[in-house]
Parts: C-alpha cells; sequence; structure tokens
C-alpha cells in the first residue's frame, strides 16, 4: 500500500525533474555495491542454503556450487557497479555450456538467479528498515538492474542450448539419409523414423545426387522403420521416384507399412509408376534380377 | 557445321547453341547452354530434319549443360521424341540434372513416354539394347 503510494508519488515526480532522481541513483548504487561487496560471503552462503532448499542445481557437487555461485555473485554485483551487462553474458554463455550437457534445466538457471536477486533484496530491506524513504530509492536503483540480470542469464541460457539443439539436429539430419552403395549400380536407402517434409527434402537431394555419383541404375528405398507419413511427404516420396527415373535410375519401394500403404491410396498418388515389393530382401532379390537383366536390356523396366 | 543446312544466319554469328553427331546409326544431340523458344525450335526442326536425312535409327539429346528446364523445353523434348519415332528412330534423354529432374517432376510437367539414361554411354548402352530387340518385330 504505501508502496504503491510513494510509487505514484515519486512517477509524478520523476516527470518533473528527471535527472535529480538519475543522479539520486547514481549515487545510490555505488553504495549499493559496497554494501554487496561488504557482506559477500554471507550473502552468497544465505544464497546457496536457499539454492538447497529449492533442490535446484542438484547436477553439481558442493565444490562446483561453491565456485560458480562465487563467480555468479561477483559478476551480478560487477553489473549493478558498471551497469554493463557484456561481461555477464559472456560469463552465462561458458557457465550454460558447461552445464547444459549435465542435464541443468531453464527453470533451474533461472531460479539460482530470482533466487539471488531475492536474497540481496532482503539484506537492502534488513540494511535500509529504518528509513523507507531511503529503502524506496535504493530498490528503484537495484530492481531495473536485477532484472536485467535476470533477463541476460535466462536468454544467454537459452541461446546457449537452441544452438546445442541445433548442432544436433544439424547432426541427425546428416546421420538420418544414408545412402548405401550395395553392388555396382545399386544404391539402398535405410530410412528409420518420422519422414518429416525437411527430411524428405534432404533424402531427395542426397539420393539423386548418390545416383550421379555412384551411376545408380537400380535405388531400394527400405521404409520399413517409418512408422507413417503425412500426404505432403508421400507425394514428394512419389516424386523423387519419378525425379529418379529421369535420371535413369529404378526405384524400389520396400516395407511400406499398412498405414503408408493405405495413406498413398487414399491421397490417390499415380502408383502404376512405383514399384513396391513386401520386404528389403525382396527388393534386392528383384533389383538384383533388374540388373542381371540390364546387361542383356539396360532400363527396360521404365516403360509404362 | 553439323547443325546443317537450315541453320540461320542468327546462330552462325554467336558461339554454337547445340551440336548434331552422327555416330554410325546413331545421332549425338548436345544442348550447350540454355536455349530460347525460338532456338528450341530450330534445335527441333535441325534434329527432326537430320534423322531422315541420316537415316538415324537412334537420338540422344544431352542435356547435362542445362541448369534450368522450363514447361516449354520439356514439350520440346517430348516432341522431338515423338516426331523422331515417326520417322523411325528411338530417343534418348541423357544428362539431366538433380536439381532439374526434381524440378521437372515438382512442376508436374508431363514427361510422357520420354526415355532418359544417367550419361551418354548409359544411352548408347540403351540404343544398342533396344534396337537389337525390337528390330525382330519391327521388319
Amino acid at each position: 500500500m504505501t508502496g504503491t503510494r510513494e510509487d505514484g508519488l515519486r512517477r509524478g515526480s520523476r516527470t518533473e525533474p528527471p535527472r535529480s532522481l538519475d543522479g539520486d541513483q547514481e549515487a545510490l548504487l555505488p553504495e549499493l555495491v559496497a554494501h554487496l561487496r561488504e557482506h559477500r560471503t554471507k550473502l552468497r552462503e544465505q544464497w546457496v542454503s536457499r539454492i538447497r532448499e529449492e533442490t535446484l542445481l542438484q547436477a553439481m557437487t558442493s565444490q562446483e556450487m561453491s565456485a560458480e555461485t562465487t563467480s555468479v555473485y561477483d559478476n551480478y554485483v560487477e553489473v549493478l557497479e558498471t551497469g554493463s551487462v557484456a561481461a555477464l553474458q559472456q560469463y552465462a554463455r561458458d557457465l550454460s555450456e558447461r552445464i547444459i550437457p549435465r542435464g541443468v534445466e531453464t527453470h533451474e538457471v533461472v531460479g539460482i538467479v530470482l533466487l539471488l536477486r531475492d536474497v540481496l533484496a532482503r539484506s537492502l530491506f534488513e540494511k535500509y528498515q529504518r528509513d523507507f524513504g531511503m529503502l524506496n530509492r535504493v530498490l528503484d536503483a537495484y530492481e531495473p538492474a536485477a532484472n536485467r540480470i535476470a533477463n541476460t542469464v535466462a536468454v544467454s541460457f537459452v541461446d546457449e542450448r537452441e544452438r546445442v539443439i541445433r548442432q544436433q539436429q544439424d547432426s541427425i539430419r546428416e546421420l538420418s539419409t544414408p545412402v548405401l552403395p550395395v553392388r555396382e549400380r545399386l544404391l539402398i536407402l535405410p530410412i528409420i523414423g518420422v519422414l518429416d517434409r525437411e527430411r524428405a527434402r534432404q533424402l531427395t537431394v542426397q539420393l539423386l545426387g548418390a545416383i550421379r555419383t555412384h551411376r545408380a541404375k537400380v535405388v531400394v528405398i527400405d521404409i520399413t522403420g517409418v512408422p507413417g507419413m503425412d500426404e505432403t511427404v508421400a507425394n514428394h516420396l512419389v516424386q523423387t521416384v519419378d525425379a529418379s527415373r529421369l535420371m535413369g535410375a529404378s526405384v524400389i519401394i520396400t516395407g511400406l507399412s499398412p498405414d503408408i500403404a493405405q495413406t498413398l491410396v487414399t491421397i490417390g498418388v499415380d502408383l502404376s509408376k512405383m514399384a513396391t515389393i513386401g520386404d528389403l530382401q525382396g527388393g534386392l532379390e528383384e533389383a538384383e534380377r533388374m540388373l542381371g537383366y540390364a546387361t542383356a536390356r539396360p532400363d527396360g523396366a521404365p516403360a509404362p | 557445321m553439323t547443325t546443317g543446312a537450315t541453320t540461320s544466319g542468327a546462330t552462325t554469328s554467336g558461339p554454337r547453341l547445340f551440336s548434331i553427331l552422327r555416330q554410325g546409326s546413331i545421332l549425338i544431340a548436345s544442348i550447350h547452354t540454355a536455349l530460347d523458344d525460338s532456338q528450341l525450335e530450330r534445335f527441333r526442326e535441325d534434329l527432326v530434319d537430320r534423322i531422315g536425312r541420316d537415316r538415324a535409327k537412334g537420338v540422344i539429346i544431352d542435356v547435362a549443360a542445362l541448369d534450368v528446364v522450363d514447361s516449354f523445353a520439356t514439350r520440346t523434348l517430348r516432341g522431338i521424341a515423338d516426331m523422331a519415332r515417326l520417322r523411325g528412330a528411338r530417343t534418348v534423354v541423357v544428362g539431366i540434372q538433380p536439381d532439374v529432374a526434381f524440378v521437372i517432376v515438382q512442376l508436374g510437367m508431363d514427361t510422357g513416354s520420354l526415355v532418359t539414361a544417367l550419361d551418354l554411354e548409359e544411352g548408347l548402352t540403351h540404343l544398342a539394347a533396344t534396337a537389337g530387340a525390337s528390330i525382330g518385330p519391327a521388319r
């Protein structure tokens, strides 16, 4: 109640002499920083015990915890002092890089920074509890800086995590569409897992490129491990088969699940041009037959 | 020179856009650069004319130099294949680039009965095999 009234009052006064308040804040920050430096050990211990209470950062040993909390604390105070978050940003990124592989979650990182904010705010309350006006001004100086710090740390952590995720996505993508030459002029593409649009696109690029480099005549695409596909992907697959035919390679698709068979029939793609065989074994046998046949009559198959 | 008598003055001034070479009973037509619609038409006329004059049994059209094939080009190639068949020759289109192949399919351009092969060598193998197989019933 008092706070809001005070707030309203101050907001009124802020419009009139804004400089005086800024000056006020500038004078207050060094005092604040000095206070936080002075009680560094005590406050840090309070913070660590709060973290323990909330059972955050359990992946860390107590040694690590003490080292990290010290650096976070010092960085925190430094940001309050200089107002520049650049160093903190760098530190937060490094920290994230170290702790993300150990399974530290976003809520934990945000949680500990907010705890530190609260611990420090409490100590300010304690120090200035006699003088409400002073306390309000100190909090005015402290809160925006503290919020900015919490924001910076959270954003850095999320950024770092996204970077890791992107990296993993890239490597998964590379691994997801292997094109294997089994015999002279025969390629197989085993596909395992859900075929989304991006992966289907990747598959086309890889397959058409491989047909060229391996001079493939027959390609067996095995989709036994694909649980399902939507219409777009199914159409894409049919287009890939057509494009392969234009490059002079016949495609045999094996291992269509009942679901996928139903999808293909429901969307009404032209199935006459698609050679499908029940399982990979049958597909390879057919491919070998075609290749053996091909010495006498190459490319005999695509006649519609 | 190889583009024959029907080549007009317009094409002789610049670098050769396409060439048509004879190898036994097979004509090998290579497109060297992207052709516009009128150049494609001239290509078709020259090629179909040469099929009759050289009494060709097979035609190979090499499009490896093209990185864009539009619907007109697709239609022209299909037209050449049909006309060649009427004049007694089989056509194989070779050297379609991976990107081009996918674009042709994606844009739903109808390749119809167009026979394709990976490259010149494959095309020649195909022609040798099919010519051998088809001579029996044909005559």
